[in-house]
């Protein structure tokens, strides 16, 4: 769509950044690892890292895929925590356009590549679209196990067991199986992943998903791959079955339920309301005419306009 | 006794040497171990004994020789050709190993519950009432009170420590128990509570049992057999009560007269 014509005149003062920011070599050994990842679904790649214009944490390892699959006619959409509008999305969505010079959007039907940090959008998504997630920890028996060299041989050998005592811990400590986020999942009933930091709410959408699916953790310098239709389990006891969050109330702005919600204070006075994670999703919605019980305050109302630009900060 | 004649041995060992460098951990060690056997190793410190017992339970790769078990399904196998994944299932399925320092061998991050039961779900236990309710029941066969079952073995004394980790090897009913100095450490009455404890469910169980200690009282109520080390090599083996009882080599009278009478 874009051509390099079309980078701002500043970026070309400063001397031009190849397209996408990395060097083509780069990129190739980033595809290389990504198109192993494919071949074994939920292994854990290591891959050369390299150091990015942003801090660890900030998802390196997710523009570093991005930036590797990244071709000129895509469309490119950022979220955090399912928002557009976050400065972790804001920032990583600025650094393509400087960079790359690609289409952004915030529509998740309009994008080809969807870059995100926690959450996967709402509304199911395509063959012809690929997922990329950000990953601060790729190895789901880390806390368990701290040495690398055996988590990998765990791997190698299937050695799931200390998964379930991780399980079984919760259990017992709770009544319930706890963990609510980086749920461990199994991949094509063979590695043990770790969909980190995605809440376990999103995980039945991991299962089978028609797009492409890539994780990429910059510090712990792994990729990880999903391929479309791919069988993923959430792991969990007979007796305990795997179940994700149920939220009480519907969105307070357009009434969606069975949504991932986030509660949002909206005064000093104790005021609150639960909302679509997936700014988008929510929007499109209330486009479509839907109203939650919240729509009418106009403090919620300020909250939901992220389109205009009129944030909330 | 079990599943085997008594004329078929469990483990034979051929010769196992280990160096360190141009020093010697242990030496041409040669045995056989029988089902419901235990075998005492005795030594002072530096004789060798946790490197031969390293070596039978491949923690540790011997220079030379070879080391026979005898599996489930009644075939004689080289530990040391045995492929990781299936050397890992024996260590936690047909073994066990005790450590002196029950910290080594315990998770102490996880309940106690959690503890024994992660043998059963690497095993493949999927059902989460019914691993509580094995654990819980292995609480009690080593004398740990039901209600700590979710309390981290942090929380837990010496000899509680030592017991758990004894529930937490026995679980999945191994054949053949390794331990190492289980009672080092530990003060004597428990000491003795604990040997009581061991010599009940090695009975019960029919276990065989390769036990490293340099005390001769432990070695004296446990082991039927016992083997003397020093600097490496064996130098006097037999019947625990003949060995003690009547030591040939001065090595092991000396170490039969420093026992401190009181």
């Amino acid at each position: 769509m874009t051509d390099t014509a079309q980078i701002p005149d500043s970026v070309h003062e400063q001397g031009e950044y190849n397209f996408a920011y990395l060097d083509e070599q780069t990129k190739r050994m980033i595809r290389r690892a990504i198109l192993k990842g494919i071949a074994i679904p939920g292994y854990q790649v290591p891959f050369a890292s390299r150091e990015m214009p942003m801090p660890y944490g900030w998802g390196t390892g997710g523009v570093q895929v991005t930036a590797a699959i990244l071709g000129k006619s895509d469309c490119l959409k950022m979220i955090d925590q399912g928002s557009d509008d976050t400065t972790n999305a804001v920032s990583l969505r600025g650094f393509f356009e400087k960079t790359a010079g690609v289409r952004t959007t915030c529509e998740t039907a309009e994008a080809t590549i969807i870059q995100t940090r926690h959450r996967i959008p709402e509304k199911t998504l395509r063959e012809d679209q690929i997922l990329v997630f950000q990953v601060p920890i790729p190895e789901p028996l880390r806390y368990l196990e701290p040495r690398e060299t055996e988590t990998r041989k765990m791997h190698a050998l299937e050695d799931y067991g200390l998964m379930h005592v991780k399980l079984y811990e919760d259990i017992a400590k709770n009544g319930h199986i706890a963990t609510t986020y980086a749920y461990p999942v199994k991949v094509n009933d063979r590695y043990v992943m770790d969909p980190s930091p995605t809440p376990k709410f999103d995980n039945p959408k991991i299962d089978r998903m028609a797009a492409l699916q890539l994780y990429g953790a910059g510090r712990e310098k792994r990729i990880y791959a999903i391929p479309p239709y791919t069988k993923v389990k959430s792991l969990d006891f007979e007796d305990y079955p795997f179940e994700i969050q149920q939220f009480d109330k519907p969105c307070g702005l357009c009434g969606a339920e069975n949504v991932y919600l986030d509660e949002v204070i909206l005064d000093d006075k104790g005021g609150r309301m639960f909302v679509c994670s997936d700014s988008d999703y929510c929007e499109e919605r209330r486009a479509d005419g839907h109203l939650g019980p919240m729509a009418a305050d106009p403090a919620a109302a300020r909250v939901g306009n992220t389109k205009t630009g009129e944030t909330v900060r | 006794m079990n599943l085997f004649h008594a004329e078929d041995p469990l483990l034979q060992v051929h010769n196992v040497t280990r160096y360190y460098g141009d020093r010697i951990g242990c030496s041409e060690v040669s045995f056989d171990l029988w089902p419901g056997e235990v075998l005492a190793i005795v030594g002072e410190s530096g004789s060798g004994k946790t490197t031969l017992l390293n070596c039978l339970s491949t923690r540790l790769a011997p220079t030379a020789g070879a080391i026979e078990y005898r599996m489930r399904d009644g075939a004689m196998r080289n530990l040391y050709q045995l492929t990781e994944a299936e050397r890992r299932l024996l260590m936690r399925t047909d073994w066990g190993f005790v450590h002196q320092n029950a910290a080594d061998g315990l998770r102490m991050n996880v309940s106690a519950g959690a503890n024994v039961g992660e043998r059963l779900m690497a095993v493949g236990a999927r059902h989460y009432g019914n691993i509580r309710s094995t654990a819980d029941d292995w609480l009690g066969r080593v004398e740990i009170d039901n209600e700590r079952i979710d309390d981290d073995p942090r929380s837990f004394s010496g000899g509680m420590r030592q017991r758990l980790q004894i529930a937490r090897n026995l679980v999945t009913q191994p054949r053949l128990v390794f331990m190492d100095e289980p009672t080092g450490g530990l003060d004597v009455s428990v000491q003795a509570r604990l040997l009581d404890l061991l010599r009940r469910l090695v009975a019960d169980l029919g276990l065989s049992v390769v036990i490293v200690t340099h005390d001769l009282a432990v070695a004296r109520l446990l082991s039927h057999r016992i083997m003397v080390m020093r600097h490496g090599n064996v130098i006097e083996a037999g019947l625990t009560d003949q060995v003690l009882d009547d030591p040939r080599e001065p090595y092991t009278q000396l170490l039969v007269s420093s026992i401190l009478q009181v």
